[in-house]
């Protein structure tokens, strides 16, 4: 055992890479490519939705490189959270374009799917059981949120990854996953520490973000030996440091010394960080401390309605000085007109003035030009269009204190004023599960494709 | 008293999951990041964002990186109605009030 060798093309599949950077990595004779697909950033519309947060075409350009050098080097080319959020709509969309790629290059591959969905009765009893609790400042899980969610996923550790890989596939097309399982599955296979494949797994999943000048959409390699891994950019224009490697440790987490995952967390009380010449970083000391009991990570997301939104622009300094008591009054004919229909949401982001922080703002003392985004979600999206259009027809004639502008109170970009975007979900599961096996939820596919 | 954002290298605020919302300051040496990181305190960042002190629900210093990380409840999981900032990644700038 002297040394495994990793590289990561991109942050995200489908956000590209240097067709230079990837041949750097190429030539550095790498026993595994690995990529990460999803993120929860984007929001709970494309999980509840089943759609991909990145297009078909930049998934499918990444794809075209990294199956065609994985197939050609022998070696296995691993996929996590498929499609961006990692249920089977995802994880379906992302195999097609690996089949499509497939037959473009007249090639034939050992292709595994690892579906991650969660079924609602299954959740039902693990309720009942006690068996499900919240993660971090989340409400308790109910058995009414379990039916309503639209897609339910587990966030899968090693283990599924890892008899893929032992069942001998060579494309491996993983639903939800904790992101450095792609990386670190092998090479704990092969009987590397698994704290440090995880910590080296959990900054080659960022790929180049954890270099400096850092980017998405650039490679990342990385060296794991018995008591340490060295990462390297392979782009000339970049370098890892110690301070770059150490501050991608902070990133969208909450505490950079315990990073938890399923079976356990990773402790970097220890771990220290060390620049060595040629721009690579080596990191040491990193320990895994397993839980008791085995959790896995929840997400679902379900819908809650549909929006209609409107863009418009206000300059009349009188207007301005008197915006919220302006809306307020005209929500509230909104509620008169309609006394019917109390079922829906009306919002108005004020950009000038507080659109970007809402109630975080300290400041909200208005601009001389304000940007208004009016929005209403409601149960169909014929209400929606209604309540959208009713509040922005009366804002556009209504008569303040004051007013001498009386032709019109809103500047519109568009024709038609009005657009109606559609669905609109919510995360509502976002909790641990224990398991008895790490394995159990998660279906393992292989099929010669 | 001085201006955290005239020594800071780094401010910045991201989701760290749909339900909280982190801030990292980074410090160019482990000299600067001394002589700020006790200065920021749970009461501060309450006062900057008008939240209660319980909605901070961390404030960690990691030596390797000279930072020092604020973790606060977001005021809405992320998406929900009323949201303003799906990624959390404009939520930064009050922290260039803070002061040591």
């Amino acid at each position: 055992m002297s040394e495994l060798r990793i590289l990561s093309p991109t942050a995200i599949l489908g956000y590209g890479f240097p067709l230079a950077s990837f041949q750097a990595g190429l030539e550095r004779d790498p026993h595994v490519i690995a990529v990460d697909a999803g993120s929860t950033d984007p929001g709970p519309y494309y999980l509840g939705a089943g759609k991909s947060f990145t297009g078909r075409a930049p998934v499918k350009r990444d794809l075209q490189y990294l199956i065609a050098a994985a197939l050609e080097r022998g070696i296995p080319l691993i996929i996590g959270t498929a499609g961006g959020s990692g249920a089977k709509p995802h994880v379906d969309w992302n195999v097609e374009i690996v089949r499509e790629v497939l037959q473009e290059l007249n090639a034939t591959a050992k292709v595994a799917v690892i579906y991650s969905d969660v079924d609602r009765e299954l959740l039902r009893q693990e309720l009942s059981r006690g068996r499900i609790q919240p993660l971090g400042p989340v409400s308790h899980l109910t058995e009414e949120e379990i039916m309503a969610s639209s897609q339910i996923v587990a966030q899968m550790g090693l283990e599924p990854i890892m008899q893929a890989l032992e069942e001998g596939a060579q494309i491996i097309v993983a639903g939800r996953a904790y992101d450095p399982t792609v990386f670190a599955a092998l090479p704990v296979m092969q009987g590397y520490d698994l704290a440090l494949a995880l910590h080296m797994g959990k900054i080659l999943e960022c790929a180049a973000i954890a270099a400096t000048p850092g980017s998405g959409s650039d490679c990342l390699f990385g060296y794991l030996r018995s008591d340490s891994f060295v990462l390297e950019a392979l782009n000339p224009e970049r370098s890892c440091t110690k301070l770059s490697v150490a501050a991608h440790t902070l990133y969208e987490k909450s505490d950079p010394y315990s990073l938890p995952g399923p079976g356990g967390r990773l402790d970097l009380r220890q771990t220290t960080f060390e620049e060595l010449p040629g721009g690579k970083v080596k990191v040491s000391g990193t320990q895994f401390i397993p839980t008791e009991k085995y959790f896995l990570k929840l997400e679902g997301a379900r819908l809650v309605g549909y929006r209609t939104i409107s863009i418009a622009g206000v300059r009349d300094p009188i207007m301005i000085s008197q915006i919220d008591e302006i809306i307020s009054a005209v929500k509230a004919r909104v509620a008169d007109n309609f006394q019917d229909l109390r079922d829906y949401h009306l919002h108005v982001h004020c950009y000038g003035k507080n659109g970007v922080m809402g109630s975080l703002e300290p400041y909200g003392q208005p601009s001389h030009e304000l940007g208004l985004v009016i929005e209403a979600v409601a149960p169909t999206q014929d209400i929606a269009d209604t309540i959208c259009g009713f509040f922005r027809s009366t804002l556009l004639h209504y008569g303040y204190p004051g007013r001498k502008s009386t032709a019109g109170n809103l500047a519109f970009p568009y024709s038609p004023s009005d657009t109606s975007t559609g669905a609109v979900y919510k995360f509502n599961i976002y909790h641990l599960l224990e398991v008895d096996d790490p394995k159990s939820l998660f279906t393992i596919s292989i099929g010669e494709e | 008293m001085r201006y955290v954002k005239d020594v800071a290298s780094v401010i910045r605020s991201k989701n760290a999951g749909p339900y909280e919302l982190t801030f990292d300051l980074m410090f160019p040496d482990a000299e600067t990041y001394d002589q700020v990181r006790h200065a920021i305190t749970k009461e501060k960042i309450a006062s900057l964002y008008q939240i209660e002190e319980s909605q901070v629900l961390s404030i960690v210093h990691f030596a390797p990186a000279h930072a020092v990380k604020i973790t606060i409840e977001r005021p809405r999981a992320s998406g929900d109605l009323g949201e303003t900032d799906v990624y959390g990644a404009q939520q930064h700038a009050p922290l260039f009030d803070l002061t040591y």
